[in-house]
């Protein structure tokens, strides 16, 4: 066994824990902290992969894979906490309707 | 052979604080525990020969991405995380769930481990120095950089738009 495939077996079981956190946990704030998980599983997947291929692409897919995970935490958090206002609550049961 | 014996140290430590965040209670600790798995991922990053990514990886995601994080849990005083208790209608959830990830990573164990490999594509190492990044990102990927200058300029207006006080 290589270090490149055991950091994408790392990446896989990081990936897992990350998707028990989405749907196991209650919580939106949780919830989202476990798609950054799964995030940077994947990012480790691609470092990996342009370790053993010795190319830059794959180290080039990280940094935007970063970049659109910043972006999203600016507009998830912004979400949660327009919701916290209203329902004073972040648990993503009580999101059961469309309206306001 | 070095380079293994670490990163399966590095590995542990990190699906340690996977757990961590998986199965705390408080959103603070989950947050630091996040910190700390990002903190061992640059490590990582150092070790398969991408310096960049690791300080990138530090002061983006370690940085301001869970210093954004840690500020929203304060702001909201939402600490402490309701009793993760079912839903009705929904006891078969977390089994379910349960098994699907084990069986996932069963699947990937055999894919990586027992499937012999096919062919090992061994090149020789490039540069990957900063330098050698930078001058990437500005050509050859230098169309995508900008698109993400506009989604983040997009996700900007977005927050400020989203938290703004409607009367």
């Amino acid at each position: 066994m290589d270090a490149a495939s055991f950091v994408v077996f790392l990446s896989s079981v990081l990936f897992v824990i990350g998707v028990m956190g989405v749907l196991l946990r209650r919580s939106a704030l949780m919830t989202f902290m476990s798609v950054e998980l799964m995030l940077n599983a994947a990012n480790l997947a691609f470092v990996a992969f342009a370790h053993r291929l010795g190319q830059l692409a794959g180290q080039m897919f990280v940094f935007f894979v970063m970049t659109v995970a910043a972006a999203e935490v600016a507009v998830g958090l912004a979400l949660i906490v327009t919701i916290f206002r209203t329902k004073r609550s972040t648990s993503v049961d009580d999101l059961a309707q469309l309206r306001g | 052979m070095s380079d293994l014996v670490i990163l399966i140290l590095l590995g542990a430590l990190s699906v340690a604080s996977a757990l961590g965040l998986l199965l705390s209670q408080n959103a603070i600790y989950a947050a630091l525990f996040l910190v700390l798995n990002f903190i061992i991922g640059a490590v990582i990053f150092l070790v398969l020969n991408a310096p960049f990514l690791a300080v990138v990886q530090i002061s983006v995601y370690a940085g301001a991405i869970m210093v954004l994080f840690v500020f929203v849990i304060m702001l909201l005083g939402a600490e402490r995380l309701a009793p993760t208790e079912n839903p009705p209608g929904l006891n078969y959830q977390r089994p379910l769930a349960v098994t699907l990830g084990v069986a996932l990573l069963l699947l990937s164990a055999y894919v990586l481990f027992v499937r012999p490999s096919t062919s090992v594509v061994m090149t020789q190492p490039v540069d990957t120095s900063p330098q050698a990044v930078g001058i990437q990102l500005f050509t050859t990927y230098a169309f995508p950089f900008e698109v993400v200058s506009l989604l983040l300029l997009a996700a900007m207006i977005g927050a400020v738009v989203l938290t703004r006080k409607t009367e």
